[in-house]
């Protein structure tokens, strides 16, 4: 079956820039709606036919030849060029989907979180934010990357102080995130100010060509990778500049919180590996040092004291925002492997995380809205009173933590086995035992939910009261998917295997599906 | 010493206004005051950018009249420095100027806008904190949102 034959010749040529432009330009639209259920229905099309084009884009990719579009006709290097390559598409289709999925649950759960006069307008912000996240991810001009990264970043300031309706700590939350996201960007901005300086061009593949001509540069272009890596450091919550990241997630609406955990992180850590790894070379020494220092000390760091944390929190929304810190450590171990097996396992991870991470979330959301509870100690008994929702939270937490047949098992392995490749053992170690500390976390999720009998309220036991059907269908789609993705990794590694080839010069850096 | 201070006069602002900014976001409690680091510190970024673009003895880049006439924009050709031919831009758009590098002026336009936007989003959200808390330091935020979360009022 060749479904790359079913898209129309435009798809191919301009799909790239129709990806950024429609939900940008929509969500202006979407901003003057007075009807918030035509805002809803307007932002599911434009997801859904963004997800249409990104599946286009991919399908090419693997068909093996990547895809360089020039805005309004100005060549590159001068021109601004939009590239689709192995290691954008899939991160571009995920993005699409999860905000298909995300806006499925949207419909109900924003009824109930956001008031009434303001969710047209909540939409059109969520759009812009896509817009911001796909332009970060698609663009090939390293100035374009700083600006749709503060159009996603300033948007989702907005997306998480609208949480403020429910819980009023979304506003303190909204600002720290604010002063540190805008930061973080500043760094970014001044990094690229100092690359500029060595290179004197914006464009990412003849920045790369100049850096390897000039062997990796002079103090300049270190400084450079410096303010470039603490800037996207703060944006992807790497372990000590995360502090942001708990309290956004934990406060926003739970729409939201879905939609960042499973994306916004991962646009980030997409732009690391291309700064890392394609403008900066392994082989250029205070790069590959920096990788094999920062990024593994801290992710593993990351790894075992943001679980630690996880472990004490109270409120189940934190205990997931810092497993979400601990998740971004694997990843950031992957990628400090600086091998191909290193960067494809991160690269895996990152994906499968993005669609474990937006299940929870979204099974939460789905609590607070039959129940109004967030704290585990409220979760007793929702195994009775939620089965179906508790059902698609085990299999993702079961997914989490990494047991077998489960997608986080996939990544978990090959991850270990890329540190093996390497002598990393204690790295190994150090994956087994957060993955202990994610038992004992979600553990404590499961323990009340299936152990403990429903509470009882006004002299009766809380009835069943199942999520609606628009929270069960995304949340059963992910579920599933990783499921899927744990039985049968094929395509995923294939995926990631693409993406480390573009990375480094060799083939097949994972072996094939890990079946367990 | 003074010396190096004073041939990269501005860099060595550049790095003052940015320990300034950072320095003031971190040690005030004052939400306003924070976001008035913040904006010292992007501003210092702004200078950045604005003297990587400058080149000395540069002209403004404006296209001057070309030998040929056919790019011609100004009625009266731009005074060209007749000194100091160093990186001189010689084609088919006129004679031999040394110009100023456009390109970092027009990136920091776009990153001032940004900076604009920031600051507009975070003082609405000081404007919403401050009905909600009644008050815009930082301290007794948290002071209240301790009380709150004891309360167990949560979501």
């Amino acid at each position: 079956m060749d479904l790359l034959s079913f898209f129309p010749e435009w798809v191919m040529t301009h799909g790239a820039a129709l990806l950024v432009v429609l939900p940008l330009l929509m969500g202006v639209v979407l901003a003057i709606l007075p009807s918030e259920k035509l805002a809803w229905a307007l932002a599911f099309i434009v997801a859904l036919i963004c997800s249409v084009l990104a599946l286009g884009l991919v399908l090419q990719i693997f068909g093996g030849e990547s895809l360089v579009y020039s805005m309004g006709g100005w060549d590159p290097p001068h021109g601004i060029s939009y590239v689709v390559d192995a290691l954008s598409a899939p991160v571009l289709l995920l993005i699409s989907l999860m905000a298909v999925l995300c806006l499925l649950y949207a419909w109900p759960s924003v009824r109930a979180e956001v008031e009434p006069k303001k969710r047209a307008p909540f939409y059109a912000a969520f759009l812009v934010c896509m817009a911001g996240l796909l332009g970060m991810v698609v663009t090939g001009d390293a100035f374009n990357v700083f600006v749709f990264l503060e159009v996603s970043s300033i948007s989702t300031y907005v997306l998480v102080g609208m949480g403020a309706s429910r819980d009023r700590r979304a506003l303190t939350a909204s600002f720290n995130y604010l002063i540190l996201g805008s930061i973080g960007a500043t760094f970014f901005v001044v990094g690229l100010g100092f690359l500029f300086m060595e290179t004197g061009t914006l464009n990412m593949a003849d920045m790369a060509r100049i850096l390897r001509d000039l062997d990796g540069g002079s103090r300049v272009a270190q400084v450079a990778f410096a303010f470039i890596i603490i800037g996207l450091g703060l944006k992807l919550a790497m372990f000590p500049l995360h502090v942001w990241l708990p309290s956004a997630y934990a406060h926003s609406p739970s729409f939201v919180t879905a939609f960042l955990a499973s994306t916004a992180t991962k646009a980030a850590l997409y732009l690391l590996l291309r700064f890392t790894f394609t403008i900066f070379d392994v082989n250029i020494n205070y790069v590959g040092r920096a990788e094999m220092i920062l990024l593994v000390g801290f992710g593993v760091a990351g790894m075992i004291f943001a679980s630690l944390q996880a472990i004490f929190q109270t409120d189940a929304r934190r205990t997931l925002a810092y497993s979400s810190v601990a998740q971004v450590g694997y990843m950031l171990l992957g990628i400090g492997l600086a091998t191909a097996a290193g960067a494809a396992a991160g690269y895996l991870h990152l994906l499968n995380h993005a669609v474990i991470k937006g299940g929870l979330f979204i099974c939460l959301g789905a609590m607070w809205y039959r129940f109004g509870i967030t704290r585990i100690s409220d979760f007793r008994g929702l195994s009775k009173t939620m089965p179906w929702t508790m059902g698609a939270f085990t299999i993702s937490a079961l997914s989490l933590i990494g047991v077998p047949f489960t997608a986080g098992f996939v990544s978990k392995v090959n991850l270990a086995t890329a540190a093996a490749n390497e002598g990393w053992w204690w790295a190994v170690g150090v994956i087994v035992i957060t993955s202990i500390l994610a038992i004992i976390y979600m553990g404590n999720i499961l323990k009340e939910a299936y152990f403990k009998e429903p509470p009882v309220v006004n002299g009766a036991i809380v009835a069943r009261n199942e999520a609606p059907l628009m929270m069960l269908i995304p949340m059963w789609a992910l579920a599933l998917a990783s499921i899927a993705i744990g039985i049968n990794s094929d395509l995923m590694v294939q995926a990631a295997n693409g993406a480390a080839e573009l990375l480094f010069p060799v083939t097949n850096a994972l072996p094939g599906g890990v079946t367990p | 010493m003074f010396d190096l201070i004073f041939t990269h006069f501005n860099y060595a602002v550049v790095i003052v206004l940015m320990m300034v900014g950072l320095y003031v976001i971190f040690a005030t409690q004052n939400l306003i005051k924070k976001l008035v680091g913040l904006s010292v510190f992007q501003t210092s970024v702004f200078l950045l950018y604005i003297t990587i673009g400058k080149v000395s003895g540069g002209q403004p880049p404006i296209l001057v009249e070309s030998h040929g006439g056919d790019h011609a924009l100004l009625s009266e050709p731009v005074l060209v420095a007749s000194a100091a031919p160093v990186a001189t831009h010689s084609g088919a758009y006129g004679p031999e100027v040394l110009y100023s590098n456009p390109l970092p002026h027009v990136l920091i336009l776009t990153a001032i806008v940004v900076g604009v936007a920031t600051l507009a989003i975070g003082l609405a959200l000081v404007v919403r904190i401050r009905e909600v808390y009644s008050t815009i330091e930082k301290d007794e935020i948290d002071a209240l949102d301790y009380h709150f979360n004891l309360e167990g009022i949560d979501g």
